[in-house]
């Protein structure tokens, strides 16, 4: 494939990366990333990821656009209040950039449909905002072998970890066990700066673009902890844990469960 | 003076930065390690920029050369990858 004159233009910047170049946008164009949720992380990482030109993009968020989003889900607006945010973030990114295909999923990911959504892209996002999802994400990545950058925030604080399933740790490895619903607020109780969504998920982003292009070190066996209030970035290593439930050699988890047992949904 | 066998050759006359360096860039990516690219061009700039982006990707500037009035050529051998 040659670039275009515009696609020259477009992705200049990137091409004159020596860690890019024009083998590495290719390796852009033809990558396809799956973003779960299209809310405070999942919009900011599919604006950077169709900026860059991650050719298909898969969202899945079954809510629409409310006005409390706005403060931070910069992909929807005003004039879209009561759209998909699927349909929203779908318009917002083509629109941004020709170049990238968005496949949105009006749903909620769940064990009966993650393999299948998730087979054939390349990397997986979670930005989702609760603790079943997550967990099942994990579990559904690390049984397809589908790298995962996840992402979480709440108040002033965020987190990123970078999962290579066989090579790192994976989300068990860190927290073996989902907390007990309740302890952890939602941002709904709790609150959140809206621009902390775009510090994690620019980073999320960049993780997924590093993973693509074989650059540079990923959070592989860590957790980055952004508090905003300290202005602080703290690494924290995660060791593979070798008794791991999912991703340990005698896993005790070998098929999806159901995670929302117990917890209620908000 | 040693005559530098030529691999490839492209001519960017009328590109301005940084569409001249994206251009060469994209050219030696597509020459192997040790083979020569001659890179024809008419900003003055990029006479100067090109050769130092080269040596700062890592590849051996050979020649820069004002041809005439208006045009320069530059040749780069591929380094690595």
């Amino acid at each position: 494939m040659e670039f275009t004159d515009d696609q020259l233009q477009r992705y200049s910047r990137h091409i004159i990366l020596p860690e890019v170049g024009g083998k590495g946008q290719k390796k852009i164009l033809n990558a396809k990333v799956f973003i779960v949720g299209a809310g405070g992380l999942g919009c900011p990482v599919g604006y950077y990821l169709a900026a860059a030109g991650v050719g298909t993009i898969g969202m899945i968020d079954n809510d629409t656009v409310e006005l409390s989003n706005l403060q931070r889900q910069i992909a929807h607006n005003t004039k879209r209040l009561g759209v998909y945010k699927v349909d929203s973030a779908k318009e917002t990114f083509e629109s941004l950039n020709p170049d990238v295909t968005v496949v949105g999923i009006k749903d909620r990911i769940s064990k009966d449909n993650i393999l299948d959504l998730i087979k054939d892209y390349d990397i997986v996002v979670d930005g989702s905002d609760n603790f079943p999802t997550r967990y099942l994400v994990n579990d559904a990545c690390v049984m397809l072998k589908k790298p995962l950058v996840s992402g979480a925030i709440l108040r002033f604080e965020g987190q990123v970890t970078t999962i290579l399933p066989g090579d790192g740790h994976c989300y068990r490895c860190l927290f073996e066990e989902m907390p007990p619903a309740g302890l952890v607020p939602s941002c709904q109780e709790a609150g959140v700066l809206g621009a902390i969504t775009g510090v994690v998920g620019a980073l999320q982003a960049t993780e997924v673009l590093k993973v693509i292009l074989g650059k540079g070190d990923v959070l592989k066996n860590t957790l980055l902890i952004y508090d905003a209030l300290k202005v602080n970035f703290r690494r924290v290593k995660v060791p593979k844990n070798k008794d791991c439930a999912v991703c340990g050699p005698n896993p005790t988890i070998t098929e999806l469960q159901d995670y929302d047992a117990g917890y209620c949904r908000i | 003076m040693e005559e530098i066998k030529i691999d490839k050759k492209i001519n960017i006359k009328g590109l301005i930065c940084p569409y001249t360096f994206v251009k060469s860039k994209l050219a030696i990516e597509d020459i192997e390690v040790g083979e020569t690219l001659e890179i024809l061009l008419d900003y003055e700039e990029a006479s100067r920029s090109i050769p130092k982006s080269m040596e700062d990707h890592g590849h051996k500037v050979l020649k820069v050369e004002k041809i005439n009035d208006t045009d320069w050529t530059i040749t780069v051998r591929k380094e690595k990858e």
